[in-house]
């Protein structure tokens, strides 16, 4: 029971790691109606500039501190070099040449970085942990991750729902056009957006960098997560993204522990093990297509048909 | 049949619009001076490029060593990035055979890969010397007269592992692989020598990020020691990861995990972690102290065994092109040149079987941290000395 | 019919290839794959742009082909006359199957629900340890046609392909003229207006999907008689993903767009890093950029931008 808890714990965290990089995407996406595929990378960059900027001052504060305007310039940069020329295209053009970003990016990091993997330590204030059950440390720093997951959940719903910006951005979300018409300048209202979700991604990338292995490619499959989760909770939808951030981790980390325990029932213990890894694999996709099979639109869609 | 329509190429193909795309390759590798061509297979695309570019970069230093000469004569490698798809590592392959008539073919990370590219090259009559993928496929009913690997059988350095816990006397052993061929193959050979009880077998995603669950699930098994095998990527995540809950007192037993690849990014989490591997960069004998010390100047970082089995087929493919004097056209005095295995192995002691994978010793290694202070492998013991692979014997080579 | 002229000269080109340059083995192994891909990528553009729905899980239909030569390899069958059948049908049917679900959805929904089902083919691929699993599975001979190893002389194997190839293009281009077609361009452009007429989109389109889908398997074959070895990599989305840039590379102008766009990435991808070396991807990211920005229209729009700028 306590392992199922456990368990559960750690599903919301994978959730909320989630969530960091598909908040940034369906705003993006919600508001600007723009597939942006380079979402993974910019939350590969942000990890990348972590390494950078801890190798250099040798400190995870002044990491963080130094790659998230980082990560926020280099999002607007992009948006300014190839972005804006592409929000009046249809979907196929911005998936291709956003594909064409990923390329890049990729290849990038590892014509500077090269491509062995690179760490991050962890923050001394926030490395040990405390005894969750016997022999096993729960690491302060995951803890960190969730808290500071939700309080950047929290503050984007406080800005979405409560302030002018907010209100700007959520009636783009609904109906672009119009608001245009009522005379705000959407162009900023798009490079604001766009900036500040790829400071999310990037973010979501400083954060994971000392637990997770830091190479070219990390987001790619990151991205498709993301997607699956915006898509779930749908599309422009912060309150969507989150609980269907949380859903995704929760299905894959119980799946991942349960499947293979629910297959031997119906098997042998060796075959059972393999076949629940793969049917683990799967859980999320076939998750989604069940619930666009019933909602097409997704659980919260915001956009009216 | 392939021969009779060679074409007037470029003549035209500047006329077709073919020629945008690159079809038209004008022969620049073709015209080479009169010598030998090696085209050298590695992954050099996503996030197994690491691997890749340490073999290539210890195949690279080999012939610096060798002054671009194998057996004296002019050597040209041709680095070939399969990118991990096996389709697109085929036609490249055939385009390097056919186009570039490369001489033998060296390298290949990844087992798949080697499985895709083992036809076109050995049926055109080349020479593939495999310096790190080494099934069990290839090593038994599989094996192939044109095939020769420096590395090992994979099953082999698994079963090390299921031996040194044997000899460690533990009990209970929790398990824990990526859930796919290569996985199931270590679980496989880590109980083929590892006679006590297997505790939970773990299947994890190739895509893995985070291993909490798993790392509950072991605490909740208390084993005697953990054994895994997690190559990549998924290694330094699950490395750091066990070390962040608190794990690390369960002796931690791994294979392809821990190795001068992952250790930059791993650092400190892996400290006293151990591995089994033929070759550690503290191997104490001159060509090797060589190796690591030029290796580190020249590219500054530590080599791990994809980079030392690397140099090790360059000397290989040196002393055997020496024996037939520079002619590779009887294949069969090749063939025995390679077999006489006639070099200083950075192991020391290697020597081919009848199925061509190399009889060998095997160690186990442990992760230590250098004067330095980076990180890397270091022989503790020798578990098996001039171990055969177990599929030796179904080998029957034609 | 002027329409259809590009068409028909770029397949006569490839007839031509072998004799005017392209005849080495190499060449002909990578124009074969170019004309693999061109086929699955038709089919896409039948999708994409005859009915507008562009699927993330194209590469899937190819895996079905390509797995289904493998499981018949396996049970020792080898001749063309059930391998071709076969895959074709278990394509098709795959797309039957998923297609009744993901039809339902529209826009980025139906790109992520074909995605879905693309990454639940590959995970099976890839747990099918009978066949190799992750690693895969190594074809021993080529299918077989009337039982000769026809497949196995290269120049054979390029007109087999570019058979196909015309084939996967004649058919389409038939099926997009046709009634059938134009209910499907309609749909594409105003449902409402569709509907309102007495025409439920919903079955054309899925109509449309199995046919695709079986197209797909019929590159699937010929991909796993090229390469002689199957990979789920076949199968995965990145695989997909590059169907279909190839054909919004290509342009959605006409269905020569896929082929042309599926030989010029194939060939980039070839002829780039022999000439950049390892980085070449630095090039080629911004090179897709590029070709999205000022080529409106794909690849075959490009003969119109040019009279544009000539017009000035």
């Amino acid at each position: 029971m306590l392992l199922l808890l456990l368990q559960g714990l750690n599903g919301l965290q994978l959730g909320i790691l989630l969530f960091l990089v598909a908040a940034g995407l369906t705003l993006v996406f919600g508001v600007m109606d723009f597939i942006n595929l380079a979402h993974g990378v910019q939350y590969m960059l942000g990890a990348y500039l972590a390494a950078f900027f801890a190798s250099l001052t040798g400190s995870f504060w002044l990491a963080l501190l130094f790659a998230l305007p980082s990560a926020l310039a280099f999002g607007l940069l992009l948006e300014w070099l190839v972005f804006r020329h592409l929000y009046d295209r249809d979907h196929l053009s911005q998936v291709l040449a956003t594909f064409g970003v990923i390329l890049f990016l990729n290849e990038g990091v590892k014509a500077l970085w090269g491509s062995a993997p690179l760490q991050v330590p962890m923050p001394a204030l926030l490395s040990g942990g405390f005894e969750i059950m016997p022999g096993l440390q729960y690491p302060i720093y995951r803890i960190a991750i969730l808290g500071a997951g939700l309080a950047t959940a929290g503050l984007l719903w406080l800005v979405v729902e409560r302030t002018k910006v907010g209100m700007l951005v959520r009636a783009g979300a609904t109906n672009a056009p119009m608001v245009a018409a009522l005379g705000v300048d959407i162009r900023r209202l798009f490079m604001g957006v766009f900036g500040f979700g790829a400071m999310l991604a990037g973010f979501a990338g400083v954060m994971a960098a000392p637990i997770l292995s830091v190479e070219p490619g990390m987001g790619d499959n990151l991205l498709i997560l993301a997607f699956v989760v915006i898509v779930i909770g749908g599309i422009g939808s912060i309150r969507g993204a989150f609980l269907a951030a949380l859903m995704v981790g929760l299905i894959e980390t119980l799946g991942k522990s349960l499947m293979p325990d629910l297959m031997r029932l119906f098997m042998d213990p060796s075959s059972a093990r393999q076949t629940g890894a793969a049917l683990a694999s799967m859980l999320i996709y076939i998750a989604m297509a069940a619930i666009l099979a019933v909602r097409p639109a997704g659980l919260f869609p915001v956009r009216a048909a | 049949m392939d021969q009779m329509f060679f074409g007037r190429r470029a003549v035209l193909a500047g006329a077709t619009g073919l020629a945008a795309t690159g079809l038209a390759m004008p022969a620049v590798h073709a015209q080479a001076t009169a010598g030998l061509k090696i085209g050298v297979i590695a992954v050099l695309t996503g996030p197994a490029a690491a691997l890749g570019t340490h073999l290539r970069d210890g195949w690279m230093l080999g012939m610096k060593h060798l002054d671009n000469k194998l057996g004296g004569v002019v050597t040209e490698s041709l680095v070939i990035d399969d990118e991990l798809r096996p389709d697109v590592a085929v036609t490249k392959v055939r385009a390097a055979l056919e186009r570039d008539k490369v001489d033998v073919m060296v390298g290949v990370v990844f087992s798949n890969v080697l499985a895709a590219v083992m036809r076109p090259i050995t049926e055109n009559g080349t020479f593939l010397i495999g310096t790190n993928a080494g099934p069990s496929t290839f090593a038994g009913r599989g094996c192939n007269p044109n095939f020769f690997t420096t590395s090992y059988n994979n099953d082999q350095v698994h079963s090390v592992m299921g031996q040194a816990a044997q000899d460690a006397g533990y009990r209970r052993v929790f398990v824990m692989t990526p859930n796919y061929q290569a996985g199931r193959d270590a679980v496989a050979g880590f109980k083929s020598r590892f006679k006590g009880e297997v505790v939970d077998e773990v299947y994890v995603p190739l895509t893995q990020l985070d291993f909490s669950p798993e790392l509950a699930k072991i605490a909740a098994s208390r084993p005697d020691a953990i054994f895994t095998f997690m190559p990549g990527g998924l290694g330094v995540n699950l490395v750091r990861q066990y070390r962040q809950a608190g794990l690390a007192n369960i002796p931690f037993l791994s294979t392809f995990t821990v190795d001068e690849s992952t250790l930059p990014a791993q650092g400190e989490a892996a400290e006293g972690f151990l591995a089994a591997s033929v070759w550690a960069p503290n191997m104490d004998n001159e060509q090797n102290r060589r190796f690591v010390h030029d290796f580190e100047g020249q590219f500054n970082y530590i080599p791990a065994s994809y980079a030392a089995q690397s140099y090790d087929a360059a000397m290989l493919l040196n002393s055997a092109v020496g024996k037939v004097r520079g002619s590779l056209t009887d294949k069969d005095a090749f063939r025995a040149a390679i077999q006489a295995a006639d070099f200083n192995s950075l192991r020391g002691n290697f020597k081919f079987g009848t199925n061509h994978y190399p009889v060998q010793d095997f160690w186990l290694c442990k992760v230590e941290k250098r004067a330095d202070g980076k990180f890397q492998t270091a022989t503790v013991k020798k578990v098996l000395e001039n171990d055969v692979d177990p599929y030796a014997a179904e080998c029957r080579m034609r | 019919m002027r329409r259809d002229l590009p068409a028909i000269a770029f397949l006569l080109l490839l007839a031509m290839a072998p004799f005017i340059g392209f005849g080495e083995g190499h060449q002909l192994t990578l124009l074969a794959r170019s004309m693999i891909f061109g086929i699955g990528a038709v089919s896409l553009a039948l999708l994409v742009g005859g009915a507008g729905l562009a699927s993330l899980g194209h590469a899937a239909m190819l895996g079905f082909g390509a797995y289904a030569v493998v499981v018949l390899d396996d049970a020792g069958i080898t001749s063309m006359a059930i391998v071709l059948p076969v895959a074709m049908l278990a394509a098709a049917g795959f797309a039957l199957l998923t297609g009744v679900i993901a039809i339902r959805t529209s826009g980025v929904h139906f790109i992520m629900i074909t995605l879905a089902f693309g990454q639940m083919a590959y995970f099976t691929a890839a747990s099918l340890s009978a066949y190799g699993g992750d690693d895969g599975y190594t074809l021993y001979g080529r299918t077989e046609v009337f039982g000769t190893r026809l497949l196995e002389n290269r120049l054979a194997f390029h007109y087999v392909c570019l058979g196909a190839l015309t084939f996967t293009w004649g058919l389409c281009r038939l099926l997009l003229a046709s009634r059938f077609g134009r209910v499907l361009r309609a749909a594409r452009e105003n449902e409402l207006r569709v509907q309102a007429v007495g025409f439920s989109p919903y079955p054309y389109r899925l109509v449309a999907y199995v046919i695709a889908g079986a197209l797909g398997g019929l590159a699937g074959v010929l991909l796993a008689n090229s390469a002689e070895f199957i990979a789920p990599s076949y199968l995965s989305w990145q695989r997909s993903g590059e169907l279909l840039f190839m054909v919004i590379l290509g342009g959605l102008g006409g269905l020569h767009g896929a082929m042309i766009g599926a030989l010029v990435f194939m060939g980039l991808e070839e002829w780039l890093p022999h000439l950049l070396g390892e980085h070449w991807r630095l090039v080629f990211g911004p090179l897709l950029i590029l070709s999205v920005l000022f080529l409106r229209g794909g690849l075959v729009g490009l003969p119109a931008s040019l009279r544009g700028i000539g017009r000035g």
